[in-house]
């Protein structure tokens, strides 16, 4: 990748110039990748991170949710599914969210599909991904992730839930105020910086020691070492990645770096690949927050149908690349 | 008399704004509590999805981002004139 040339010659420069690391050695190859590594991420994120979230302040969930009312259940489903891309989603705005989906009259399904997709396909994992996968399997993540969203929204959809949602939900149906800021481009630019930083700010340590244990195990740890126990002919993998990847979402920043190198070192893309979707789809600390909105079992239902999807996708990859 | 509240679901950034808006009260000379509200039917029946948010004299000013104080004391001068 020749974009990224300077950033090589610099790491080779550091490790070799300015550490005297003898070429060759372990060691070399480890500091070289980290800075390397670290170096490319951080500059990939701010730019990404800059222009996402600047054309995404054209797009606040308020719009999305005026666009999905009263559209068909599974076109609404698979819009819904495409937006979470583009709009923001803290899981401290999970509640305020779902409720105002719910509120605008946007059928119940697609505000799943929004939920699953909307942490799940983000533009920190889709910038990692591309910077250490390259396009191919950040398009594929994204393309799946999306498919998994729709198809859980729909089945979920499908299965007359409304009872298990608490009884203030609904009571909000009858309403029907929406504010949208005004902003100033200005405004928009001023907002794009500081939500940059921010997230920079929030992932940074993580990026560091995912790609510190990731330089180390691509130095030391030999080649297929993991091959054996989580290769493509290993069923158990993709389950035991995803249910894994459930307590991890606060460290998704830097879970990646992590698979990157364990697919180096012979895990199954497939494999990999379910265990980033359940680390930023299956979050727990989102799931303790829908209690206030959702009774235990439909929590339950919604984690079952989007962990089968990933599971599903995990085999899937698996047989096809692996 | 102007009137400052925060909204949020008790979550990290949330609280942050709150310490933010507090100290920008107080910058500002503004009177009474920076009041936090974590009630979040009071939030939707703002009409606002994300968190959190902040409000002057009960319009909804900031939402869904943390910004740092100065521009607070700035979101807050624009509102209410001064």
């Amino acid at each position: 990748m020749s974009l990224f040339a300077p950033i090589q010659w610099f790491a080779d420069w550091l490790t070799y110039g300015v550490f005297h690391i003898t070429e060759k050695t372990l060691l070399a190859d480890a500091v070289d990748f980290f800075i390397f590594d670290t170096i490319k991420i951080f500059l990939l994120l701010s730019v990404i991170i800059f222009i996402v979230s600047y054309l995404r302040t054209y797009l606040p969930p308020e719009k999305v949710r005026l666009f999905l009312a009263g559209k068909n259940s599974y076109l609404a489903s698979l819009l819904a599914a495409i937006f979470g891309i583009a709009t923001p989603f803290c899981t401290c705005s999970a509640i305020p969210l779902f409720l105002g989906f719910v509120e605008a009259g946007v059928p119940l399904g697609a505000t799943f599909s929004f939920l699953v997709s909307s942490p799940m396909v983000n533009e920190v994992a889709l910038v990692l991904l591309f910077g250490l996968f390259g396009w191919k399997i950040a398009l594929l993540y994204a393309f799946s992730g999306i498919v998994i969203a729709t198809l859980a929204g729909i089945a979920i959809g499908k299965m007359n839930i409304e009872h298990l949602l608490e009884d203030f939900v609904l009571k909000n149906r009858t309403k029907n105020n929406i504010v949208i800021q005004k902003m100033t481009m200005r405004a928009r630019y001023e907002r794009a910086i500081e939500y940059t930083l921010d997230i920079l700010k929030k992932v940074w340590p993580y990026i560091v020691v995912g790609v510190g244990v990731g330089a180390w195990i691509h130095g030391y740890v030999p080649t297929d070492f993991l091959a054996s126990y989580a290769g493509a002919d290993r069923w158990y993998a993709v389950p035991f990645a995803t249910l894994l990847g459930i307590p991890l979402y606060s460290n998704a920043a830097g879970v990646i770096p992590l698979v990157k190198v364990l697919t180096e070192k012979g895990v199954a893309i497939g494999t990999t690949l379910a265990f980033m979707m359940a680390v930023t789809g299956l979050s727990l600390p989102e799931f303790m927050i829908l209690k206030k909105v959702m009774k235990p079992k439909l929590i339950l239902i919604f984690a079952s149908v989007v962990g089968a999807g990933i599971i599903f996708t995990g085999y899937l990859f698996n047989a096809v690349l692996g | 008399m102007t009137n400052i509240k925060v909204y949020g679901s008790g979550c990290a950034s949330c609280k942050r704004l709150h310490e933010r808006a507090v100290l920008a009260a107080k910058t500002l000379g503004i009177e009474g509590e920076v009041e936090y509200v974590t009630d979040i039917q009071r939030l939707i029946d703002l009409g606002v999805m994300q968190s959190p948010v902040m409000t002057i004299n009960d319009e909804p000013a900031i939402v869904g981002y943390v910004p740092n104080e100065e521009e607070i004391v700035k979101v807050i001068k624009e509102t209410i004139g001064t």
